[in-house]
């Protein structure tokens, strides 16, 4: 065990570890070359062992592991106690976690609790020279960007999913697993919080995309969402939408991009019939690649856009879809060995 | 049940102006009004008061000229509106904001459930509900997209944790933040909007809070961030491509096949 270094908390819901969890300790292990120290991470919860390779196969140098005797959700005190015990135990000088819903409503808490500083939702993370961390992220629903130092221990940070890139697996990596009992028995039970079970699925994880095509109000009726849902399919994406037609009740919120939705970036996101308000931008400007379509030539999202189709969405998606399954068709036509 | 909303005044930000070169908000350019994710928090307390009976405070950290926005939440139902408003709270961030919060809370005494939206739409971190609640040393639930259940011992929840959403009860006191999914927030009538207009806003000072605060943890000295540069963002876009009609289906299946997604 080593004082210092980076800590990454392993976000582990329902057997999952969020894919933001690798990023971070890929980000994790560049940044030490400035800050010195390893990368630890930490991960809480039933099955929690069998992860630890994993996690050291992405980068960490060690392991925490929170082994949890009965399969239950999580526990938001719970995780908090033990990271605050854990963090005054190693003393790292920088906690990462993912900018996730569970990642922003835990990471406040143990803030809170070490009475240090917490930057938000960050788009990039940086050592100066003189060996301090910068936090860059936006506020004032993106408009802005800030670069932030923190002037107390550790520096904690929650970090959007997708914007580090995920580090290569290199199963050959070895590293130190050090397992921990849970403190509490009564993962379910706990402090106040009872968790009575999984409410519902999600229509779609939409933030896990890596195509996306949206409409807006430049959509006439609510059965026409199905010709963008025709398109999202061809190529292998997911259907979005804007908040408007949440609110017109013609779409669930899980699938709202924006700043009161999801904050998205696919590889190719397809605006149709979007105008781009400044919400909307907020939820998908950071796309690797946007194409949009509208009728209004005075879009602001043309401005935010790598292609700007200025049409009828009703004439050009159909067009599209048509043009694209004549290209897979004589793809698969010359591929065929008649 | 005794119901506290933590409200954060705001630009509308549709309206506001940015100071491009130095990437601050032009303060004059929008009046505060209520963050539109507080409306869901007021209306959500609102509703408790009119389902099992109580009152409803609603307390802001804010500059004097916020006290429209509190105006407005008594016409939207709120009972009693105290805004904290000193030099000596200027420059906080989540850390210290949370704590004058927390403090004021104590001040006020007893209470059940305290409301929140889940972020504000300038500072957009979501961060003060969670640590108030740390400070009060009471559980919470964010991102509660609806409340299914309230006694005077508890409340259940829905809560998106990202992969799915959770049934939650949380025993009193606690505190909540609510999504926008969490209602739909009333317009206020006309007659409550004249009778907010007389209503008494009650402004706090850090020295109110005296008995109960720790002076050093306040403002831009008890804070733990601090802004080392800021720019605007939306000023540079993307030199992008514009076409018409068919001509765009073409550069459509070019980008997508150079992305390599057909």
């Amino acid at each position: 065990m080593s004082e210092g270094g980076i800590l990454v908390y392993a976000e582990y819901i329902e057997d999952r570890v969020h894919p933001v969890t690798y990023e971070l300790i890929g980000k994790g292990r560049e940044l030490t070359s400035k800050l010195g120290g390893s990368v630890k991470s930490v991960i809480i919860g039933y099955g929690a062992s069998s992860r630890a390779e994993e996690l050291i196969h992405y980068g960490a140098d060690e392991v925490y592991v929170y082994e949890c005797k009965i399969k239950s959700p999580l526990n938001i005190l719970l995780h908090k106690e033990i990271l605050v015990s854990l963090i005054h135990e190693i003393k790292p000088k920088l906690v990462l976690f993912g900018a996730t819903p569970w990642g922003r409503s835990l990471a406040p808490r143990v803030a809170a609790a070490l009475r240090t500083g917490l930057t938000a939702d960050c788009l990039d993370v940086y050592v100066t020279d003189d060996g301090s961390v910068v936090q860059v992220r936006p506020a004032f629903t993106g408009n802005i960007i800030a670069h932030i130092k923190t002037v107390t221990t550790p520096v904690m940070t929650t970090v959007r999913y997708k914007v580090f890139k995920p580090p290569k697996k290199d199963p050959s990596r070895k590293g130190k697993v050090i397992i921990r009992e849970v403190p509490a028995e009564g993962a379910v039970h706990y402090a106040g919080i009872e968790i009575l079970g999984k409410a519902r699925e999600k229509e779609v994880n939409i933030a896990d995309a890596e195509v996306i095509v949206a409409g807006g109000k430049g959509l006439k009726r609510k059965e026409d969402l199905k010709l963008l849902e025709e398109l999202a399919e061809l190529l292998g994406g997911v259907l979005a939408v804007s908040r408007p037609l949440v609110d017109a009740g013609w779409a669930s919120k899980d699938r709202q991009v924006g700043f009161s939705g999801n904050v998205v970036k696919p590889r190719v996101y397809i605006a149709c019939g979007i105008s781009g308000s400044p919400q909307h931008l907020a939820g998908m400007k950071d796309s690797k690649i946007i194409i949009a379509v509208n009728i209004d030539p005075s879009a602001p999202i043309a401005k935010y856009s790598d292609l700007f189709v200025i049409g009828d969405l009703y004439e050009v998606v159909p067009k599209l879809i048509e043009e694209i399954r004549r290209i897979r068709g004589s793809k698969s036509w010359r591929l065929s060995p008649s | 049940m005794k119901i506290i909303v933590l409200m954060k005044p705001a630009p509308d930000i549709e309206k506001v102006k940015f100071d491009v070169k130095k990437g601050v908000v032009d303060r004059s350019s929008a009046k505060l009004e209520i963050n539109p994710f507080d409306l869901h928090a007021i209306e959500a307390a609102v509703r408790i008061k009119e389902s099992i009976g109580g009152t409803v405070t609603v307390i802001s950290m804010a500059p004097p000229h916020a006290e429209p926005a509190l105006r407005d939440a008594l016409a939207r139902g709120v009972d009693r509106a105290i805004l904290l408003s000193d030099r000596r709270f200027a420059g906080s961030d989540t850390l210290a904001t949370s704590y004058t919060l927390a403090s004021a809370i104590k001040k006020i005494g007893e209470f059940d459930l305290i409301i929140c939206g889940e972020k504000s739409v300038d500072g957009d971190t979501g961060q003060v509900g969670p640590e108030v609640a740390e400070f009060l040393g009471i559980p919470h639930v964010s991102y509660v997209t609806g409340i299914k259940e309230v006694s005077c011992e508890s409340v259940t929840v829905v809560s998106d944790f990202g992969i799915a959403y959770y049934l939650i009860k949380i025993k009193l006191p606690a505190l909540i933040s609510v999504t926008k999914e969490a209602n739909v927030p009333r317009k206020p009538k006309f007659k409550d909007l004249m009778k907010a207009r007389k209503a008494k806003i009650e402004v706090w000072t850090a020295d109110d809070l005296r008995d109960v605060v720790d002076f050093s943890r306040l403002g831009l000295e008890g804070s733990a961030t601090r802004v080392v540069k800021a720019y605007y963002a939306l000023e540079k876009g993307r030199e992008g491509t514009r076409v018409k009609g068919d001509e765009g289906v073409r550069k459509i299946i070019e980008l997508l096949s150079s992305s390599g997604v057909i």
